[in-house]
């Protein structure tokens, strides 16, 4: 066997590939179902929280900036590890499909929340106050008036640090979630061959970069303008 | 639930494999920094040579690697080279995976600052003598870095977070250390110090981009 031929049976061996490649698929699933919860969850409950801090509530937002802060200063796998090896102490046990998500949908709110509020404090106070002269209530100023104009600032960030933390659902991996990364390294270990990597890393290049070519089309679009 | 989480005798008892792990992680931060910078210094200067044959394979590497979750380069690194004979050891995985995958970030960002910086720089730095390389060194670069700090921070916030998944390659740093000293004890007061440690390191950084952020907004 020549070099070449060897590596092809190391990284790019058809019998392996062939067996393992419904169990990848499978990941690509899990994968996805955990990424739409991540995006949707998160962006929603950062939207939220940016609404919530537009109402102004001193202590409230105090808490809200702490606790956002804390999320961005904590990296994700050290959240995700925190929820599913600490909550079993306190009596809760949660997956580490749940854990996942859970840890992160919070680091995407939190980093969605400061991106609304950034784009909703970036609306100049003329239209604020153009608005509830004419007759506008508070929430009908901010739905109508503000939002729409906070929102189109908003999407060039938020596309890319979306793509960043739907990423990381390959962290379930270390807390046993069975997404591609979890599926090809298990059935490395069970062919003794790193092909399922390859095909693993493959699926993620399938998933995500209609996402990345996608998110650049969207940041120019909406680029803000200098 | 403070015997659970702030366990003060489990505290004592862990923190010196914490401070070592810290240790590492700050060593492993200002080495996989300065490989990331290095890397993207390497793709924005790439970037300026405007042919067709040099942007489009740049724009498919950086598409490539903003795709790619960076755990699974490391993984791909640590479980796939050692078939072919490669031994690369955590430390040394971990180094080639963050120039790859953090330099596209930095390139990115790199890329967009020298664009920000105006030709006519470039054309007065040239008239008085100066020539092409010295012209990027100290006229051009430090206009660059200057118009996309905030950015440059925040990626760097984002890498030494990302340090933590050495953790997964058993790299000695403060997460792996955490969960060693859990699993030793039984009680997750470990990781929820290690998260605090993180904590108290990373908020100024937070703070300070936070600030910068919302204040480019507004004058955007």
């Amino acid at each position: 066997m020549t070099g070449w031929e060897r590596f092809l049976d190391t990284f790019f061996n058809a019998k392996v590939m062939a067996k393992y490649w419904p169990d990848i698929l499978h990941g690509m699933w899990v994968t996805i179902e955990l990424a739409m919860l991540v995006v949707v969850t998160g962006i929603a409950s950062g939207l939220a929280l940016a609404l919530l801090r537009a109402a102004g509530i001193r202590p409230l937002n105090w808490l809200m900036i702490f606790v956002v802060d804390a999320l961005r200063a904590l990296p994700p796998l050290v959240i995700i590890v925190l929820i599913y090896f600490g909550l079993p102490s306190a009596g809760l046990t949660p997956s580490g499909f749940v854990s996942t998500w859970a840890a992160l949908a919070l680091v995407l709110m939190a980093f969605s929340e400061e991106i609304f509020w950034a784009g909703i404090t970036a609306v100049p106070r003329g239209q604020w106050e153009a608005a509830r002269s004419t007759g506008l209530s508070y929430a009908q100023a901010l739905f109508h008036v503000v939002l729409p104009q906070a929102l189109r600032l908003t999407i060039p960030p938020l596309t890319s640090r979306t793509i960043a933390i739907t990423k990381g659902t390959a962290l379930g991996s270390v807390v046993a979630v069975s997404e591609i990364l979890g599926q090809a390294s298990s059935a490395v270990s069970n062919s003794y061959n790193p092909s399922p990597l390859i095909l693993g890393a493959a699926a993620y290049l399938v998933l995500f970069i209609p996402v990345v070519v996608a998110g650049r089309w969207v940041e120019t679009r909406f680029a803000w303008k200098k | 639930m403070l015997d659970t989480f702030f366990n003060v005798e489990i505290m004592k008892a862990a923190w010196p494999i914490l401070l070592a792990g810290l240790g590492n992680t700050l060593l492993l931060s200002v080495t996989v920094v300065p490989l990331g910078l290095l890397g993207g210094l390497m793709l924005a200067l790439l970037a300026r040579l405007h042919s067709p044959w040099v942007r489009w394979p740049l724009m498919a590497w950086v598409d490539f690697f903003r795709a790619f979750p960076p755990l699974v380069l490391l993984i791909l690194l640590y479980a796939g080279l050692p078939f072919i004979g490669i031994e690369l050891g955590g430390f040394g995985c971990v180094a080639i995976a963050f120039f790859l995958n953090t330099g596209a970030y930095y390139g990115e960002i790199l890329r967009a600052g020298i664009d920000s910086v105006p030709t006519g720089q470039t054309e007065a730095a040239r008239s008085t003598g100066l020539s092409a390389s010295q012209t990027m060194a100290w006229v051009v670069l430090p206009q660059a870095v200057r118009n996309v700090l905030p950015d440059l921070m925040s990626n760097t916030l984002e890498v030494v977070k990302l340090t933590a998944l050495g953790s997964v390659v058993a790299m000695p740093e403060l997460l792996f250390q955490a969960r060693q000293a859990q699993s030793l004890t039984y009680n997750p007061t470990p990781i929820v110090v290690a998260a605090l440690v993180y904590f108290a390191l990373l908020w100024p950084l937070v703070r300070l981009l936070s600030r910068l952020e919302n204040r480019a907004l507004r004058a955007g």
